[in-house]
């Protein structure tokens, strides 16, 4: 697994999501409220480009009748056939035994320790007084 | 090491299909309401702002129900130059046509004249349309072929169109929708067949429409997904009615190709028509053969969306009781529920049937040398 810095935080803010290849992976980068997430950009379904779909809430129901909305923003839809998958683990919802995106995972790491390395950020300039997005892959 | 950014993220798998095909159901979309005017007489300009469309169903324009995704489309298929999904050629080419290696897309243009009230305003959209085809699609990339659209709630009129159009090869067929103001048997469209037939053009019918009739047989259902299934259900009923009318027997060189509706249902139809063929063969006398036989003769299928059973077994007995030389590969670009070329056919199929799943078929049916 090699760690890359991607962007500097500031780059990222949340709401916002970034479209990136690494070593010819398309992968795509959340920020949902402070948080961050990687995934790669392809449907195991049927190869569409998913990190494109909007995200949205969980919808589930215990009983008829009885609807909860829950994991607002946390949900991916994919942009083609609507399959919604786990934005925290990749797990499809619609067929969770057969499918599963590719989840990476994201952290923020200050500037002093990505100068340190084992990262590779070639495309960066790393300042020491700045946090960087680094995803593992 | 290697990292790129980009503004828009990949299109999804490129070249995926190493061999050519042929996509038999393509929607082209208009990038302003206005595109058409000026395919339309002056007069037309103004009624439809003073009056605007007005069709067989209840809601005034737009879909009966309303949809998964966008524009009922892809949402990674806006045009970058702006306008909705399906509506430039050079971001089909780039994302469908070249990608793909499509030799042959048919167009079937949805929302035009079809359905409305007004049968002067629905011939006008269609020759409109019509023109419009060749001029933004054909003209421009031989690999697109038209399907002429016609007003079909008015016999005289679409057979008229459809004989304008005679020996034009911008066009491959003409364009029915499943829901229409009666079933698709019966005599008010019967000249839009005798003129299909006359011109040697196949007869598409693409599920949707604007006939004013629920989708289902038992009334209006609560759910978009209910319309989704219920494509199949109405496509039968019309294609019932399209045997048992009698319409292959009077036009005995009519070829008709059921456009995004399933394949599944079609062994378990014909069965339950002959069976009922046996026993009220006197109820329907101007039938010389078995239902079954009809539809095998004379129908086409395209496959999107595709059958999709747990067992790829299931799906191969039901092609062989079809033919593997009646099934038309289409995706529905730009429509949320395209199918891609890579994924649809299973394992199992020899090249000779996958070329013709692909490719063959559509060339031969559509005369595409």
């Amino acid at each position: 697994m090699v760690r890359h810095v991607i962007a500097p935080v500031d780059e990222l803010p949340p709401g916002t999501r970034k479209f990136l290849v690494i070593d010819e992976r398309p992968i795509a980068v959340f920020n949902i409220k402070g948080e961050f997430f990687g995934l790669l950009n392809r449907c195991p379904h049927q190869g569409a480009a998913l990190c494109e779909g909007p995200l949205i809430g969980l919808a589930t129901s215990s009983d008829p009748g009885e609807i909860e909305y829950t994991r607002l923003g946390e949900i991916l839809r994919c942009p083609w056939h609507g399959w919604e998958f786990d934005i925290r683990t990749g797990q499809s919802y619609c067929d969770p035994k057969r499918f599963r995106a590719r989840a990476y995972p994201v952290n923020v790491e200050p500037g002093s320790a990505v100068v340190k390395g084992p990262y590779v950020a070639e495309t960066l300039a790393v300042s020491v007084e700045s946090d960087y997005v680094v995803v593992d892959l | 090491m290697n990292i790129q950014f980009r503004d828009r993220p990949e299109q999804g798998p490129a070249a995926s299909v190493k061999t050519a095909i042929a996509d038999c159901d393509i929607h082209p979309a208009r990038a302003t309401p206005t595109e058409l005017y000026p395919y339309l007489a002056k007069r037309w300009h103004e009624h439809l702002q003073t009056y605007g469309k007005h069709a067989y169903q209840g809601m005034m324009e737009g879909p009966p129900y309303p949809k998964a995704q966008p524009n009922a489309s892809r949402r990674d298929a806006y045009p970058p130059e702006g306008g909705p999904q399906g509506s430039s050629l050079s971001f089909m080419q780039k994302q469908l046509l070249d990608p793909n290696n499509v030799a042959l897309g048919v167009l079937n243009p949805l929302q035009t004249g079809q359905g409305l009230r007004n049968q002067d305003l629905a011939a006008a959209l269609a020759t409109a349309i019509n023109d419009w085809q060749i001029e933004k699609w054909t003209a421009r990339d031989s690999r697109l072929k038209g399907s002429v659209v016609v007003a079909n709630e008015d016999g005289p009129a679409a057979a008229a169109e459809i004989r304008k159009r005679a020996g034009d090869r911008n066009f491959v067929q003409v364009l029915l929708l499943s829901r229409n103001v009666e079933p698709l048997g019966q005599r008010r469209y019967w000249p839009i067949y005798e003129a299909a037939q006359e011109v040697g053009l196949p007869v598409g019918v693409h599920a949707f429409g604007f006939g004013g009739n629920p989708i289902t047989a038992s009334g209006w259902p609560s759910y978009y997904i209910e319309e989704m299934v219920g494509h199949s259900q109405c496509q039968q009923t019309a294609l019932a009615s399209l045997v048992l009318e009698g319409v292959f027997e009077r036009y005995p060189k009519l070829k008709m190709v059921m456009v995004e509706a399933g394949f599944g249902w079609a062994p378990s139809l014909a069965w339950r028509l002959d069976k009922n063929f046996e026993r009220l063969h006197s109820e329907v006398p101007h039938l010389k053969r078995r239902p079954s036989e009809y539809i095998r003769d004379h129908i086409w299928w395209t496959t999107q969306p595709m059958e999709d059973p747990e067992r790829r077994d299931h799906l191969f007995e039901l092609i062989e009781w079809i033919g593997w030389d009646k099934l038309l590969f289409a995706t529905d670009y730009p429509h949320w529920d395209y199918d891609e070329p890579s994924r649809v056919l299973p394992a199992g199929v020899s090249d000779a049937n996958r070329e013709a799943f692909y490719l063959g078929n559509a060339k031969k049916l559509y005369g595409i040398a």
